[in-house]
């Protein structure tokens, strides 16, 4: 454990002296915080527009902090796509560019401890982005009353969902030299992983509904929406599973290749 | 402390390291020697279990590298050629995370990188950050890096790259120091520096270990071995055949023949009895003149290059 705490600790103080953290959680916070303020303007608007519609009559209650959140979460969940590939991208492609990687096969740590380490200072540094994102959502509570079971559910969601694009970063990380070629590689990956649903929507029948089943973001809807399905939990959990075990095998793969 | 047995590395089933068999004992320091590609780095990275062997066994202090790699490993420091620094951190801060991963206690921490950084000369450099540091302050850091946790066993590739001369002379100093001490396999192209630190020399070429053996014996072996040219009034062919019979003569070459001249050299194998009356008495005895006799002992680099080449030295350069 300790020597997973000590790669976590390398790795989250090299983020924090490359520019490449401060990059992503700027342009992150950029990009969230704009959203945020869109969305809680057209949200607004839209309920002003219904309650003028209902004239006299009593207007359709509208759960508004609900629509805003969900609809913030949503916009999250795509910034994340461009945002994750870069958490992962370095993680193992600069250790064997700079030979480092050279000590760390050396050293009295094992290669499941190596890739904790490392998996574990990628979801540390997505944590951090994800508590920035408490901050809008805790303006809500000084003006509404929102229901706290679906953001606890959809903090989950996101968590589950970067931890499982992370792992597949990671894997991806070990493929190649070249920090920007990994990084590349796994936008193109999750991308695909995300789309296969518009494929889906191209094919029919139980094509349709299996490939729908495969895209990254539906199980994200519905953790936003509250809902706390024990197959969204196994979806994520094993795409991470998966990403962590290829990542270990990768490894053992370069020592036999040299 | 070491035991290397038929060790074979093939990259992409090109052998790099063939059936290499050695052994460290404690407290020894053993130079590897030999030119570029022979597989020194190889051979050092399958002993620290980072490269697996295509075949063969590797042991470190009773743990095979493979099946026990943990217990192993806490027993190797190692310097790779090409010292594994992260750029962006602080000597200190890297000498820190080094010692933390190899286990060395919370409580010793700070004694023990003052001792790494004391013994590189690079106690003064603690807060540089590491990018900015010159080649030779790196492979400082490189070899603090290998000293931390104090291991038994120190694998240091080129140590000395890259150094100043005062500095090389110091590590030199360092390395004779822990005789005893320390296991140590070095790597090096330069002879005097194995000379000059090492119990025991394994020379290396493409792959194999071609000579075993104390820096004073290989240096017995080249003064005995010695190259004599002679001027012979005899078929070269023949002649050449009456020299090779003399004991004691490893190689006869012709250099020049003409009509019934012939310049032949011959080389005499290091085993101690002086050969050229015996090689006068294989031409007179048969009849022939005998012109010219000339003999030279063979220099250290040309042994060496004698063991690791398959070109006569001093042939026509490839252009
Ligand atoms: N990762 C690798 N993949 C393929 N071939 C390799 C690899 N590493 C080394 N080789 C080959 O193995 C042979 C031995 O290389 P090695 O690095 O062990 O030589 P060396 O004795 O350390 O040389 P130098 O003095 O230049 O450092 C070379 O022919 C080299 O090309
Ligand atoms: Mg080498």
């Amino acid at each position: 454990m300790r020597n997973v705490l000590t790669i976590v600790g390398r790795e989250l103080r090299s983020y924090f002296v490359s520019p490449v953290a401060y990059v992503v959680l700027g342009v992150f916070v950029l990009l969230s915080g704009v959203f945020f303020q869109a969305i809680l303007v057209q949200t607004l608007q839209m309920v002003q527009t219904i309650q003028a519609q209902s004239f006299g009559g009593t207007p359709q209650p509208v759960d508004v902090p609900g629509e805003i959140s969900r609809q913030y979460f949503g916009t999250l969940g795509v910034i994340l796509l461009f945002m994750l590939p870069m958490i992962t991208m370095g993680l193992f492609s600069e250790e064997r560019k700079r030979g480092t990687i050279e000590l760390l096969l050396t050293a009295p740590v094992t290669d499941l401890q190596l890739v904790a380490g490392k998996f574990g200072a990628a979801v540390a540094f997505y944590a951090v982005l994800l508590g920035v994102t408490l901050a809008p959502i805790s303006t809500l509570f000084l003006y509404a009353d929102p229901a706290v079971g679906p953001l606890v559910t959809a903090y989950l969601g996101l968590f589950l969902y970067g931890a499982s694009l992370l792992a597949l970063g990671l894997f991806v990380s070990t493929l190649t030299e070249n920090q920007i070629a990994a990084g590349v590689m796994t936008f193109g990956l999750i991308l695909w992983l995300w789309i296969v649903d518009v494929l889906g929507g191209a094919a029919g029948g139980t094509m349709r509904a299996v490939l729908t089943r495969l895209s990254i973001l539906t199980p994200l809807g519905d953790f936003m929406n509250g809902v706390l399905a024990v197959s969204n939990l196994v979806f994520y959990m094993s795409l991470a599973a998966l990403g962590l075990f290829l990542t270990y095998r990768s490894i053992d793969a370069w020592r036999w290749k040299g | 402390m070491i035991q290397v047995e038929n060790l074979t590395k093939k990259f992409n089933g090109t052998p790099a390291v063939s059936d290499v068999s050695f052994s460290v004992e404690e407290g020894e320091v053993l130079g590897f020697l030999g030119p570029n590609g022979a597989g020194k780095t190889t051979t050092m990275r399958a002993i620290t279990g980072f490269l697996p062997a295509t075949s063969g066994r590797v042991t470190v202090g009773g743990f095979d590298v493979f099946a026990s790699p943990i217990e192993a490993r806490r027993r190797i420091g190692y310097l790779p050629e090409h010292p594994p620094l992260y750029a962006e951190m602080t000597v200190a801060g890297y000498l820190r995370f080094v010692a933390r991963i190899k286990g060395v206690p919370s409580s010793d921490l700070g004694f023990e990188l003052d001792r790494v950084m004391e013994t590189a000369r690079i106690d003064h450099m603690g807060g540089r950050i590491i990018s900015r540091l010159s080649r030779g302050y790196r492979q400082r850091v490189g070899l603090a890096q290998a000293l931390v946790g104090d291991p038994p066993v120190l694998i240091l590739d080129e140590p000395t790259v890259g150094l100043d001369p005062k500095q090389i002379h110091e590590v030199r100093e360092l390395i004779r120091s822990w005789k005893g001490r320390h296991t140590v396999v070095l790597s090096t192209h330069i002879l005097p520096e194995v000379e000059q630190t090492c119990h025991r020399v394994a020379i290396i070429a493409r792959g194999r270990i071609v000579a075993v053996g104390t820096p004073a014996h290989l240096v017995e072996r080249l003064e005995r071995a010695a190259r004599i040219v002679m001027d012979v009034a005899a078929p070269a062919g023949e002649a050449a055949a009456a020299l090779g019979g003399v004991p004691g003569v490893a190689d006869v070459r012709v250099l020049d023949a003409s009509d019934e001249r012939a310049r032949l050299e011959v080389e005499a194998a290091g085993v101690g009895a002086d050969v050229e009356p015996e090689l006068a008495r294989a031409i007179v005895e048969r009849g022939w003149g005998l012109f010219g006799m000339q003999s030279s002992t063979m220099s250290l680099e040309d042994i060496f290059l004698e063991l690791t080449t398959d070109e006569p030295p001093g042939g026509e350069a490839a252009s």
